[in-house]
């Protein structure tokens, strides 16, 4: 039993060394949130003497988080509802039609899933320009729909798929029409997938950074990461508060992923692990 | 029937398709985004193949997808196996490896930035204090890439890895305790059981990769856009800069068409997968 003590060690050898690196960034950041951008270059390594607390404040402040942040909530909840409300009923059909048309629909939002953002991204920008929906938080959600929907739709069909078809048989021959075989029969079986659709999504919308920096560009609708990006760069200086920006700006995400990860692992990885 | 689905298609329509159409059209104008659009034949071509910078950009996204296609895969296969074997660490490893796949690139990037590879405030400042001269990659065209895709690695491969485990999972126990009583080590089972046991998941996931590696732009814009002097410029960097900078839209439709034509073998493969599979099920 050489050869299985020796596999449990490497393996727990490997699991150290892996989760130490997944870490070590994420914990100088927190860490160095709190000290002095002199601390900081003295030494990145040594833990905080003091809690500089003012990085935080001060960073709140100069940043403009607090409307930022507010944006950046506005785009992910109206991005959730277009998907939810998009995806929902044409998952349903995707899942329960057959024919020839139907494959078709589906092969087209698969392909839709591989397009590159910047095949489309310079024709979207000077059309929306022209209609004046540059600045626009509603214009972006509706991209942002264009993007995440495809994958809803899959994840959601699959839970159709699930729903055993004597249900709505039963449905029907209390006459009821297809809408209301949706809205009754299908839409409450749905909601485990949707709250799953809409952490996903919100963490994609939230996350985004090619359109948002794109598209908003005015501090009337900057979302936090566009804000915090535009705020630093290579040659930031004031390391502290920019860290402490990083910090407030992803701690909404992390807390979230704390309650719910087992939803954010099984959404994210779903359609990945093939049989 | 159709009604289902016609807001949905018709966003993605409005949205995806038809400027994407745009972008290949656009490739054979001229425009600086402002005027009206001048036919151009093939002079955008002509001009991007005639770039240096182009083929630079080429060459770094084919590197790109060599990283993506080994090294994360590897180290996510490895770490898989280990989870598998150590079943009680699961529950803790899984979501921190996981972690930093969920927090924003644009914040990811500044971390490494600051934290790791900053000659003043970082990890590389540390390390020279302490008697390793390391300099700064970022600002080196020779290493700037693998700096970036370093950080890209970072992000990605915990993600890989609570994939394969999930697809390894499901490989018979008995095939696994087969292996283990005759001594196998850790290689060997990874090599002859479980790399054998998930083909499919690993399969997909080598072509997202090609996929995405085509697409690379987030992680290179926000930490170096595309620099120092082009040294980790990829197609799509130099497609923003041309549209957005230089105010040249047919050179960045065509940057952006030749990319899309690298990542469509790739996409083909995906769909003929996805599209088995889908029948398989139904």
């Amino acid at each position: 039993m050489t050869a299985d003590r020796l596999n449990k060690a490497l393996s727990l050898a490997l699991i150290g060394i892996a989760s130490f690196t997944s870490l070590l960034p994420i914990a100088l950041a927190v860490m160095n949130a709190l000290k002095t951008t002199v601390e900081i270059s003295t030494n990145p390594l040594a833990p905080p003497t003091t809690f500089h607390v003012e990085n935080f404040t001060s960073a709140w402040k100069s940043a403009a988080l607090g409307p930022s942040l507010l944006h950046s909530a506005e785009v992910a909840g109206l991005t959730i509802l277009l998907v939810c409300l998009t995806a929902a009923p044409c998952a349903y059909v995707l899942a329960r039609q057959r024919g020839k048309g139907w494959r078709i629909l589906i092969f087209y939002f698969m392909a839709s899933i591989t397009v590159p953002v910047q095949l489309y991204l310079y024709p979207l920008y000077f059309i929306f320009a022209k209609l004046g929906l540059v600045n626009s938080i509603p214009a972006v959600a509706l991209i942002y729909t264009a993007m995440f929907s495809p994958f809803a739709i899959f994840l959601l069909r699959t839970y159709v798929i699930s729903i055993p078809f004597a249900l709505e048989e039963a449905a029907q021959v209390d006459g009821a029409t297809p809408w209301q075989k949706f809205f009754y029969v299908i839409l409450p079986m749905m909601r485990p997938g949707l709250l799953t659709v809409a952490i996903i999504v919100g963490l994609n919308a939230s996350n985004e950074f090619v359109i948002a920096v794109t598209f908003l560009q005015d501090d009337s609708t900057i979302t936090a990461i566009v804000k915090f990006y535009n705020l630093t760069g290579q040659y930031s200086t004031d390391w502290g508060q920019m860290l402490a920006a990083a910090v407030m700006i992803v701690l909404p995400v992390v807390l979230v992923f704390v309650f719910l990860q087992r939803r954010f692992i099984d959404g994210m990885t779903a359609g990945a692990v093939k049989a | 029937m159709w009604l289902f689905a016609l807001p949905a298609l018709l966003i993605n329509v409005c949205i995806i398709l038809i400027p994407a159409l745009l972008t290949l059209m656009m490739a054979f104008f001229a425009w600086d985004g402002i005027g009206v659009p001048a036919w151009a034949g093939l002079a955008n071509f002509q001009r991007m193949f005639g770039d240096a910078v182009f083929w630079l950009a080429l060459t770094n996204n084919f590197i790109w997808t060599a990283i993506f296609l080994t090294v994360p895969i590897c180290i996510a296969l490895a770490m898989a196996a280990a989870l598998l074997l150590s079943p009680r660490s699961r529950a803790v490893v899984q979501p921190i490896i996981f972690l930093p796949r969920i927090l924003a690139v644009a914040v990811s990037g500044r971390i490494f930035q600051g934290m790791i590879f900053s000659p003043a405030t970082g990890l590389v400042a540390w390390l020279n204090e302490h008697g390793f001269s390391v300099a700064d990659p970022l600002a080196d065209p020779d290493r700037s890439l693998y700096a970036v895709a370093a950080v890209d690695i970072w992000h990605w491969w915990g993600f890989l890895a609570v994939v394969f485990l999930a697809a390894m999972r499901q490989i018979s126990i008995d095939q696994i305790e087969a292996a283990r009583l005759d001594g196998a080590g850790f290689l060997a089972l990874l090599r002859y059981v479980l790399v054998p046991g998930i083909r499919p998941t690993l399969t997909l996931m080598l072509i997202l990769t090609v996929i995405w590696s085509f697409q690379v732009f987030e992680f290179i814009y926000i930490v170096t856009q595309g620099g120092p002097a082009y040294g980790s410029e990829v197609l799509a960097t130099l497609a923003y800069r041309h549209a957005f900078f230089e105010g040249d839209v047919g050179q960045a439709a065509a940057a952006a068409s030749v990319m899309s034509l690298f990542g469509l073998c790739a996409t083909a493969a995906y769909l003929w997968i996805q599209i088995r599979d889908s029948a398989d099920a139904t």
